[in-house]
Order: structure tokens, then C-alpha cells, then sequence
């Protein structure tokens, strides 16, 4: 792998940019690989990254059905931050933005890592106490966050219309290390980097059963053949729920459409997240300037990648009353992606009832900002079966009782 | 924009005029029950990629529950039917065979 660098960038230059290598290689699959993880979206991508990184273990190949970042990670609003409730939540998040901070630099690709502050703009009384509350509970965890007044507010979103008519903004819950990166970037650069380390990124490949002998698993079935394994994991979001049925088990999980949208590009207006729960929608203005625009889920379980336009409506209607000056953009995408809801509105990552196999899902609308995090504890728990990352995120915490409950801390928008 | 018709009134009702209820013909286990049971009622859902029926409530209409069967596949619906009853009925399944042959949903297929 050629190292990336503003060296290379200026040599490139002088030969016509013929130089150039392809990121990542195309591998047919090899017979047996020590692990295999389904899925190069990413989470799979950085699971096998951390993996080979942190433990050594660079004999992987991560599977992926259609092309790599083609599903959720191609399809979010690119939103990363840490302000949660719960502690295990905030250590799992706050991890990932930590990780972000430095990924570029790490990865040797520019993930455009934008760390320009996330508000969760506070606009009931029950959100006031609940933010604040949010506020405490991360200085505690050492998660840097702050209640800020309306005057802040408006100091920070000038385009915000702080009195409307039916939702005024009361406060908000600031997160100044939070921000965006670019989604694709993340994926790619973790492949890149995977890549280099010998491993196998299988494009393109469909896994059609797992294969077990004596309640372990031995390796998958797959469109391009069978390849054996040590261990798997599953990291596959909405479809997370066919692959367990491969692997004999079941998953409390939902697969429901969210849908995000953006506008044409217009000049810089706002350089920071603005989240508004109450109202079900966020929005951020990316480099090229277009203002990306997400909303809520869609309330049946769908596995079309496309939601109902009523949805975006709302969206758009409650965003428009919040910024006044959008309601002549016009939108130039919508789409939608396959979010796997569990009953807490919390991942699960965790070994599971068949040995050697791993599940890594439930990520819901949230999953884009916990990546590294994720990749870390999930290699973490692979390689050495425990992690103190993902140790409340088991399979049974729902039979015990032990919820991770961020539905009502985090509200909708994840 | 999905479309059902609701089995009490009649309506060919759109979407907004919905609520959406999740799955239908769970089993309850309350207390006295196993810890497996309890757990499989409260949070393992089917989620099948296909054929789901689900319970759903005319809301802004004449407020009544009722089920649906639909495909999460396609979006397509095979029908609508009581909320009065614990399985789908004959010409529900009927219907939902035609398009899709060898379904099965729990016990019954």
C-alpha cells in the first residue's frame, strides 16, 4: 500500500496522476480463514481492522453481500456524538468520538473527521430537565457537554428562529467535540487499511447458511463456496435477524426504515449539528454545502430501504418552523436504510449461543458515530472473549433484565 | 404511500389515517409464566423478510383495531381481517399462499 501524503499528492501531480493504486484488493476467498466477519459495512470493517491491529490476528475476511459501505454506512446523516445517559453508553460512544479524533491520521485516509459541535436543542420542559439531567450524568462519565441557554444557542445557530410557534427553543445540550465525518471515508479507510494488512475483503458474496459441528461453528456458506473459519462475526444491521436463523439462534430485534434527505447546495449558514428531538428531525450542512436532513423512523417493519414520504414531510415541516430561512430549498435526495431496533434502543455486542460465533447489531439509527468504538470492543471480545466495552451489550441482558434504556434517555432522533 | 382497508368501516384508509400496532397473535405470558416465555413475549418478534401480519388501529377514522398481512418485502398487502380472532382466516391465507407459496408464520402456514 503506497502511503498517502501531500508528497504524494505533488509526485502524482507531475505523472499525470498514473500512479495511483486501487485502495483495496478484490481476493477470491481462500478455503479457511481464522476469523470471518459478515458484513463490510462499518463496523464489520473496523471489527477486522482493530482485530488485526490490536491483536495480531490478520488472517480475516470480511464477506459483504453487495458492495462495501453500501448499506447503512452509505446512509446516514453522518452525525458523531457522545452524550448519553447511560454509563456503559456513554463509555461505548465516547470511546468511538475518541477514536475519531485521531482515525484520520490512524488510517492514513482523510475520514474528514469534522469535530464542529453537536446541540440537542431542548424545546419542552420535559427536554430542559431531561437534558440537564444528560448534562450531569456525562460529567460524571467524563464526557464533556454542557446545558447552554437560548442566548448561546442563537449565538451558535444564527439561523434559528428561537420563539416558534409551537416548539421555542428553551436551551439546548452542547456537545462541543462532537460533528460529522464523511461516512464513505470511514469505510473506505478502514478497508484500505485492512487491506494492507493482508486481510480479505470479499465483495459482492452472499452468505446463504452458517455451518456448526458440536454447537461451534466451522464456517459459512457462501455464494462464491464454502470457507471455513475459527470464528465469525455477524455485523450486518438490518438482516442481522436471517443470518442468526443461519446460526440457529433468534435476536430481539425489528427491522424498520429511516429515511435522510439533502438539499441543494447553498452558501455556509450553519457550522454546527443541530438535533431537535421534540420535533423528530437534524440537520448539519455538509462541505459541499447541502444541508443533510434526517427524520424518524417509519413505525412498520420494512426491509425495502425506502420509507413513507409523510415522514420527510414532518421532517421538513418541523425544521422549517425551527429554520425559517430552508423553506425555499429545494431537496435533491431522499433515501432510506434497514435499522434493526432492539427493545432498549441499545446495540448488542456479544458472543452468542453457538461457540466462536459473534453478533454485532441492534445499532437502530445511531450507528454511524460508534463505529471505531464498536471495532475496538468487538475485535477486543473476539480475540480475547471479554471486553469491558461490550460487557453490558449481551444477548441476555433482555432475559435478565438488565436494559441499557436509551429509548426514553436519548429520545428519537439516535 | 401504504393503503389498507379497514375490515369495520370500509375505508381504503392511507397511512397517516394509521397507527401502527406491531406484530399480531402474540402469545401473552404473564405471571407464573417461565423467564423464557416472558422474554420471547416481550422482545422476540418474527421480523420476517416476507410475509408479517400485524395488528394495526384505524386511528384517525373509526378507531378501531384491526390486522393486516402484509410482505415487508415488497410492501405488498394480501389482505385485511378481525381483530376479533387468534389466526389469520381461511381467505387471508388463501390469498397470501397464491403470492407466496410455503409461507409459514409460527404455527400456522
Amino acid at each position: 500500500m503506497k502511503h498517502y501524503s501531500a508528497f504524494a499528492v505533488a509526485r502524482e501531480a507531475l505523472r499525470y496522476h498514473t500512479g495511483w493504486e486501487r485502495a483495496w484488493r478484490s481476493p477470491e476467498p481462500k478455503k479457511k480463514y481464522d476469523v470471518i466477519i459478515v458484513g463490510a459495512g462499518g463496523h464489520g470493517l473496523a471489527t477486522a481492522y482493530y482485530l488485526g491491529k490490536n491483536y495480531g490476528i490478520q488472517n480475516v475476511a470480511v464477506i459483504e453481500k453487495g458492495w462495501l459501505g453500501g448499506g447503512n454506512t452509505g446512509r446516514n446523516t453522518t452525525i458523531i456524538r457522545s452524550n448519553y445517559l447511560q454509563d456503559p453508553s456513554a463509555a461505548l460512544y465516547e470511546k468511538a468520538r475518541g477514536l475519531y479524533e485521531d482515525l484520520s491520521q490512524d488510517l492514513n485516509y482523510n475520514v474528514m473527521f469534522s469535530p464542529r459541535g453537536v446541540i440537542m436543542l431542548a424545546q419542552t420542559q420535559h427536554e430542559i430537565r431531561g437534558y440537564q439531567r444528560t448534562a450531569h450524568a456525562n460529567a460524571l462519565q467524563g464526557v464533556k457537554t454542557e446545558w447552554i441557554g437560548p442566548e448561546r444557542v442563537k449565538q451558535l445557530v444564527p439561523i434559528i428562529n428561537l420563539d416558534g410557534p409551537r416548539y421555542p427553543v428553551l436551551g439546548g445540550l452542547w456537545q462541543e467535540r462532537g460533528g460529522t465525518a464523511r461516512h464513505d471515508a470511514v469505510a473506505w479507510g478502514y478497508a484500505r487499511a485492512c487491506s494492507a494488512m493482508g486481510m480479505d475483503i470479499i465483495q459482492q458474496c452472499e452468505v446463504t447458511g452458517v455451518r456448526s459441528d458440536n454447537g461451534r461453528v466451522v464456517g459459512v456458506d457462501t455464494t462464491k463456496g464454502a470457507i471455513d473459519c475459527e470464528k465469525l462475526g455477524i455485523v450486518v444491521a438490518g438482516h442481522s435477524g436471517q443470518l442468526a436463523e443461519m446460526a440457529g439462534f433468534r435476536l430481539p430485534l425489528e427491522a424498520v426504515a429511516l429515511q435522510a434527505l439533502v438539499s441543494e447546495p447553498i452558501k455556509p449558514c450553519m457550522d454546527v449539528v443541530v438535533m431537535a428531538n421534540t420535533v423528530h428531525g437534524y440537520m448539519s450542512q455538509s462541505d459541499k454545502g447541502e444541508m443533510v436532513i434526517g427524520g424518524g423512523t417509519d413505525a412498520y417493519n420494512n426491509f425495502t430501504q425506502r420509507g413513507s414520504f409523510h415522514h420527510i414531510e414532518e421532517t421538513v415541516r418541523a425544521l422549517v418552523e425551527t429554520f425559517p430561512m430552508i423553506s425555499r430549498l429545494k431537496m435533491l435526495r431522499q433515501w432510506g436504510g434497514i435499522v434493526d431496533m432492539t427493545g432498549d434502543r441499545s446495540p448488542i455486542l456479544s458472543k452468542t449461543p453457538l461457540q466462536g460465533c459473534f453478533i454485532n447489531a441492534g445499532w437502530g439509527t445511531g450507528g454511524f458515530k460508534a463505529i471505531p468504538g464498536s471495532g475496538w470492543g468487538m475485535a477486543q471480545l473476539m480475540a480475547t472473549g471479554h471486553s469491558p466495552l461490550t460487557e453490558a451489550f449481551t444477548l441476555d441482558r433482555f432475559k435478565e433484565g438488565r436494559f441499557i434504556d436509551e429509548s426514553v434517555a436519548a429520545g428519537v432522533a439516535h | 404511500m401504504l393503503i389498507l382497508n379497514c375490515p369495520y368501516c370500509g375505508v381504503d384508509a392511507e397511512e397517516t389515517e394509521l397507527a401502527a400496532g406491531g406484530e399480531a397473535h402474540l402469545k401473552r405470558f404473564g405471571p407464573g409464566s417461565s423467564d423464557d416465555d416472558f422474554h420471547d413475549y416481550l422482545f422476540m418478534r418474527e421480523n420476517p423478510k416476507g410475509v408479517h401480519l400485524e395488528r394495526w388501529r384505524h386511528a384517525n377514522g373509526c378507531g378501531k383495531w384491526f390486522h393486516a398481512a402484509r410482505c415487508t418485502n415488497t410492501l405488498e398487502v394480501f389482505g385485511t381481517y378481525s381483530a376479533q380472532v387468534s389466526e389469520p382466516p381461511q381467505e387471508i391465507k388463501d390469498a397470501i399462499t397464491a403470492k407466496r407459496p410455503g409461507w409459514t408464520w409460527r404455527e400456522f402456514e
